[in-house]
């Protein structure tokens, strides 16, 4: 799993957000597409693609992407 | 383990009843603006729903789709034994619902009457006691009414619940049939009471002026106490956990193969939850039928309730697999046959 990789799937679930604003350092919360149905797709995406499970709090500990890449790896 | 096994019981017959009156999703423009709105509508998938009316409950539309079915099939309402009653909006604290369905339905007084209180994993689970019923020697009969009216507990100034709850109520004959083995998996996990739930109004926390009152809750969405609350990402994400692995499990237990069966009928909680399961067991999609676009969320009447609107008039054997999962946490699975059920076409009441 890189990261790179990880950016790439994130950013395929946003419809509206443009794919060069997904950078590690990016505090997706703050996007104003993010909603707690993103955070549905979200879930299932790092299901699907990592065969990982997150939860809210994994989510709501999360402030970059990166930290979301690192909760992905750490589980 | 709770897996259940029986033969030469089956459903016998189904309908359902909605109200009339409609409530559009597009009129949520109070709680969300109007792009919010669509996004909602894509991902969860529910256009409208049907509310009741102030002096229907989820009995009064459950016994309009029983009296329909008892009409439908020519049912002796004596030679019913056992009714069932599962409903979280019943008529009264005490008593319970069933015995007042046993009146008004014209039912003997020798007939077994109780309810059952589970939410949306109730069908399948409720569908299980039906059948251990109609196994018994004596019984031939079992009426299982499952209905639900969360319009009445649902605050329509919280952004989470309101989209999605509709009303319906609907009635599943069971009795001695000749159509096979049928399969029941039954689950819970009692760490997750708090991912669904109305906190107050029942004995832990009685109802008083304050837990009546709507105000703004930690989520920012505006409720009571008495109300529903839900944690969306926390019911998904247990959802994503437990529902493809049971319906493998299920099938695994039966040695029954995916592609022996015609329909998964999944409780309509939103569209794109069954779109996962859908996309993780490798379902052709036209096997997970649909009706939450119209209906939304029914709670435990919804998995019936795609039964009779999604296949009534549809040939074919119908090995069915159901699957229902919420509130306790709660889920359940089953197959079965609905190769001898007869449907009555959806009324409205």
């Amino acid at each position: 799993m890189n990261i790179n990789d990880f950016i790439r799937n994130f950013a395929d679930i946003f419809d509206d957000t443009p794919a060069e604003e997904f950078v590690p350092e990016l505090p997706f919360k703050d996007l104003e597409e993010w909603s707690s149905l993103m955070a549905l797709s979200l879930m299932s995406m790092v299901e699907d693609e990592y065969n990982v499970f997150l939860d809210r709090n994994d989510i709501e500990n999360s402030c970059t992407v990166e930290d979301l890449f690192h909760t992905i790896q750490s589980k | 383990m709770a897996f259940l096994a029986f033969e030469n019981v089956g459903i016998s017959a189904m309908a359902a009843c909605v109200p009339p009156k409609v409530s559009y999703s597009r009129d949520l423009t109070g709680l969300m603006s109007e792009t919010e709105i669509e996004k909602t509508i894509e991902s969860v998938g529910i256009r409208e729903k049907r509310f009741a009316a102030e002096d229907v409950c989820a009995s009064d539309l459950c016994y309009r789709a029983a009296t329909q079915l008892i009409h439908d099939n020519g049912i002796d309402p004596e030679s019913i034994d056992v009714l069932i009653f599962l409903s979280q909006t019943s008529d009264y604290r005490i008593p319970a619902t069933a015995p007042i369905l046993q009146q008004r339905l014209g039912l003997a007084q020798t007939t077994a009457c109780f309810d059952i209180n589970l939410g949306c994993s109730g069908f399948v689970y409720a569908l299980s006691t039906a059948f251990a019923y109609a196994s018994a020697k004596n019984v031939n009969r079992v009426l299982l009414l499952v209905g639900e009216t969360f319009s009445r507990i649902t605050s329509q100034r919280d952004r989470v619940n309101a989209p999605l709850y509709g009303d319906a109520g609907t009635a599943t004959l069971v009795g001695k049939e000749d159509c096979g083995r049928s399969f029941f998996s039954l689950h819970s996990d009692g760490t997750g009471k708090d991912a669904v739930m109305i906190p107050a109004g029942g004995m832990r926390n009685p109802a008083n002026t304050g837990n009546l009152e709507e105000k703004e809750a930690e989520d920012g969405n505006i409720r009571s106490d008495s109300q529903i609350y839900m944690d969306g990402l926390a019911v998904f994400n247990f959802a994503m956990r437990v529902v493809p692995k049971n319906i493998r499990e299920i099938l695994e237990q039966s040695g029954v193969a995916l592609e022996e069966i015609d329909w998964l009928i999944f409780h309509q909680a939103n569209k794109f939850m069954t779109d996962f399961f859908v996309k993780k067991l490798k379902i052709p999609a036209g096997k997970a039928p649909y009706c939450l676009d119209r209906y939304g969320n029914t709670s435990s009447a919804s998995v019936p309730l795609t039964v009779v609107s999604e296949l009534y008039g549809k040939p074919g054997k119908q090995q069915v697999l159901m699957s229902g999962f919420g509130a306790g946490l709660s889920w359940a699975s089953a197959i079965l046959s609905l190769g001898n059920c007869r449907i009555s076409p959806l009324l409205e009441y």
